[in-house]
């Protein structure tokens, strides 16, 4: 298992640095702009110029990766946050993606599972059907389109929730007070959707499976109850599947999504994407994208592993 | 044994051959593999529903660019809501929208009314206005008295409540609209307006400059103008009521530029020397001059865009738009996934592990970076449609390959593999006519189902404005949405129409392509019933 761990996550890294290099030629072969003020672009263009920026393209990435691996130096961000390093940027943007994302994921795994387990057990019957139908619904309408409807609903026609998530200032300065909760909520209730529709599909799928083995029959006629041989039997090995599901949905959270950031204006990691993009700072959108594939890399790799943990039949590429 | 040489001949008989059976050629036809996918398909309700769904959304798409409506933007008919004069009276699609409104806005509104009725600056009625064909007022609700001030819930027209606009014309166009008033019997020119005069004040948006035709004060409120009796005297000026103009106590005084004889005055001179160039300034009612411009009165079945185009004509354009995106994705992931895993799978072995360690990179980069660059990279040289296209393709064909690799180690090692090799045919024979054609219906499916995935990115592209695919004829749903999202409270119409439509989209090309992957897994067959 270990050899097989150690394999994976050196293959990862393998990845994960090809695609960096592409991405960083890919980015600083653009054309920069400068500010159209006049002292700022004479201090940044000498800034670029004492930062190699000029040089040929493998010496700029030779010096990147020595400012990474000596002083953890991703860049400076020059439109975004002016002059401060992009791990700074991105790193303050971190907070408020991971907030919503994991409010929703508390939300969304208990209702998620449950309703995947109802429907599995009432296959075929009007609770199945309902759930189904509503479950087909929600995977398939863009997020955006329950955005704005949570939006409408919930913070236009009723005035619960502010329309945009509150700035820090008005939230009394932290990301973890109670204004600052309240005005996340729409954010999080139109993320919820997609997750708990996704997330009870698969229970859903994966339970009438293991509802109709052999071990489910053995298990009745040895004489445990329905919701004994449930619980005990059906769950735990639907569960091998789910868990890992989990587990990358986690890790996802990290990188969160871009369009209920944008919709909401929550001051995160996507909408720093789009920023970054807009005002083209390159050194930032570089370190985003950095930050989106290490997330993605994580998730796939952690599933493929937690797989192995959770069911010791399942370990992959071991001998 | 030797008795049994020496049987009596009596004792053989013949043998009655009539009543040995042979095979039968079957009655029935037979069902091939797609036959019978095509008969449980047809089966699952929902997924047919969901197929005709799909034909008469692209049927929509097809077919309302080629109803002959022009493809134009017109500014100052931005925004406005469903009008359509046949489903008007049945009390839907009225260009109405329901505001609230004051004391001054009101008798703003009603004004356009009035003054629509009067080309000829001889002055109308109250109720005239009232009952004029271009009476913005639609209907009024609840009133709100709080102390002296009053709020009114009014349905407007927003398409009459555009009213009079200050254009300038040519001289040649001039005698032309008067020509057409006169053939037609509608009237567009009507009577400039003395914005000089102490009872003008120009309001700030200058759209709204030339309906304020009536005197005013300085808070805009309707005034009287008494003339003093005595000579040099300041004339008295007394503000109307909503209720005085109402009830016919008073009327509106209209403020219009007159020459000397009191004539109102249609046009000014502002430049130009010759008939062709010579610059006319006038005062036009737009509802009457768009359908000079256009020869229709504005109908809008969906309203229109933040833009002024016919949000029919652009939904069409962003639907026909995904289509094409997610139809030319599917199928270019189709031929390059099914070749690249053919290969991994057939061959195997080193060539396998290397085709796999590419595909693992490109499949590591996220999807909205790949987008990103290539927009940045090539959208300039090559437009944005064909730089996304090569976006979704860098990445979406890895699924489809590691499906044919996976069908093709399946079925590699089979025996009618064996049995083609053992006959000599050529590994790119075996490939394409045998094992290929096996794994046809899983490569299919898939590839229908990427259509609502594609749908659905691109949309969200041009929604962050990542991807930018606004244009005169072309735009995308994305676009639509992300033009309405922040003004979409206001006009509701801008919002909930393409949202339906993408929504409609999605839902019905996942049940269609779920219904099809059903259709086509043989292992699914009578676990239906």
């Amino acid at each position: 298992m270990t050899k097989y761990v150690i394999k994976r996550i050196l293959l990862m890294l393998f990845t994960f640095f090809v695609i960096m290099t592409i991405c960083f030629m890919l980015v600083r072969i653009l054309p920069r702009t400068l500010p159209t003020d006049k002292k700022l672009a004479a201090i940044m263009e000498a800034r670029w110029e004492a930062l190699g920026y000029n040089e040929p393209l493998l010496v700029q990435y030779g010096i990147y990766l020595k400012g990474i691996f000596t002083d953890w130096d991703f860049g400076t961000s020059w439109y975004v946050q002016q002059m401060e390093s992009a791990w700074d940027v991105i790193v303050g943007r971190l907070l408020p993606t991971v907030l919503v994302n994991l409010y929703s994921f508390i939300i969304s795994v208990p209702i998620g599972i449950g309703l995947g387990v109802v429907a599995a057990i009432k296959k075929n019957k009007w609770q199945d059907h309902t759930i189904s139908t509503l479950v087909m619904l929600f995977v398939s309408i863009p997020v955006y389109v329950y955005a704005f409807l949570v939006q409408y609903l919930f913070c236009y026609l009723l005035g619960w929730f502010p329309l945009t998530v509150s700035s820090l200032t008005d939230a009394g300065g932290s990301w973890l007070s109670p204004t600052m909760f309240w005005s996340m909520m729409p954010a999080v209730i139109a993320l919820s959707f997609g997750q708990i529709a996704g997330l009870t599909r698969f229970t859903r799928a994966e339970l009438t499976e293991t509802l109709t083995s052999d071990y489910m029959l053995l298990a009745r006629t040895k004489g445990l109850k329905k919701s004994q041989a449930i619980s005990r039997h059906a769950l735990k090995n639907a569960m091998v599947p789910i868990l890992p599901m989990i587990i990358s949905t986690f890790i996802s959270i990290l990188g969160g999504s871009m369009v209920i950031e944008q919709i909401f204006s929550v001051p995160g990691v996507g909408q720093l994407y789009i920023q970054s993009i807009n005002m083209r700072d390159y050194d930032v959108f570089m370190m985003d994208t950095i930050f989106y594939t290490l997330v993605g890399l994580l998730a796939g790799i952690v599933v493929d592993i937690s797989y192995g943990f959770i069911d010791p039949r399942i370990r992959m590429g071991e001998k | 044994m030797e008795e049994l040489k020496n049987i009596p001949k009596e004792k053989f008989e013949f043998a009655d051959r009539s009543d040995i059976s042979h095979d039968k050629k079957f009655d029935t036809k037979p069902i091939g593999y797609f036959k019978d996918a095509w008969l449980r398909f047809c089966k699952n309700k929902a997924s047919v529903v969901a197929a005709v769904i799909i034909i008469v959304i692209i049927l929509y798409a097809l077919i309302t660019p080629l109803c002959g409506i022009p493809e134009f933007m017109d500014t100052y008919y931005a925004r406005m809501g469903p009008r359509n004069l046949a489903l008007s009276s049945i009390g839907i699609a009225d260009g109405g929208a329901t505001n609230d409104y004051n004391e001054r806005y009101m008798v703003y509104h009603y004004a356009v009314g009035i003054a629509a009725e009067d080309a000829d600056g001889a002055g109308a009625t109250w109720n005239e206005g009232l009952e004029s064909k271009y009476q913005p007022v639609l209907h009024v609700g609840n009133v709100q008295k709080r102390g002296s001030t009053a709020t009114y819930s009014a349905k407007i027209d927003t398409y009459l409540d555009v009213g009079f606009l200050f254009r300038d014309i040519t001289q040649t166009e001039y005698a032309n609209i008067r020509a057409w008033e006169d053939e037609t019997g509608l009237s567009v020119l009507y009577p400039l307006i003395d914005t000089k005069s102490a009872y003008y004040v120009a309001p700030s948006d200058p759209n709204m400059a030339a309906n304020y035709w009536y005197k005013m004060n300085a808070s805009r409120e309707p005034v009287r103008v008494v003339e003093s009796e005595t000579e040099g005297e300041e004339p008295e000026v007394i503000a109307l009521s909503l209720d005085r103009l109402q009830d016919g106590r008073s009327r509106l005084e209209d403020n219009y530029l007159r020459d000397e004889n009191g004539a109102p005055v249609y046009f000014q001179y502002t430049g130009g020397g010759t008939t062709e160039t010579a610059q006319y300034r006038v005062r036009v009612l737009y509802y009457n001059y768009y359908v000079y411009q256009h020869g229709f009165e504005p109908q809008y079945l969906f309203g229109t865009d933040t833009q002024g185009y016919d949000l029919a004509l652009r939904m069409a354009r962003g639907i026909q738009l995904s289509l094409l995106v997610a139809v030319c994705v599917s199928v270019l992931n189709l031929v390059l996934g099914a070749i690249y895993g053919a290969i991994e799978g057939y061959y195997g072995g080193a060539v396998d592990l290397v085709m796999e360690r590419i595909a693992d990179i490109l499949a590591g980069v996220p999807f909205i970076v790949v987008a990103t660059l290539f927009q940045i990279h090539l959208a300039a040289q090559v437009g944005p449609i064909p730089s996304l296209l090569f976006a979704f393709v860098m990445t979406g064909w890895i699924s489809t390959a590691a499906r044919t690799r996976t069908q093709f180690y399946r079925f590699k090692n089979s025996e009618y593999v064996l049995a083609a090799r053992t006959l000599g045919a050529r590994d790119r024979r075996i490939i394409w006519k045998h094992i290929f054609p096996n794994s046809l219906g899983t490569i299919i499916t898939s590839s229908v189902l990427v259509i609502p995935s594609v749908i659905f990115s691109e949309s969200m592209l041009s929604f962050l404005g990542i991807v930018n695919l606004g244009g005169s004829t072309m735009t995308s749903l994305g676009t639509l949405l992300s033009d309405a999202a922040s003004i979409w409270t206001r006009y509701p119409h801008l919002m909930i129409f393409p949202a339906v439509v993408i929504s409609l989209l999605m839902i019905c090309f996942n049940l269609f392509g779920n219904g099809l992957r059903d259709a086509f897994n043989p292992s699914l067959r009578g676990v239906e019933e």
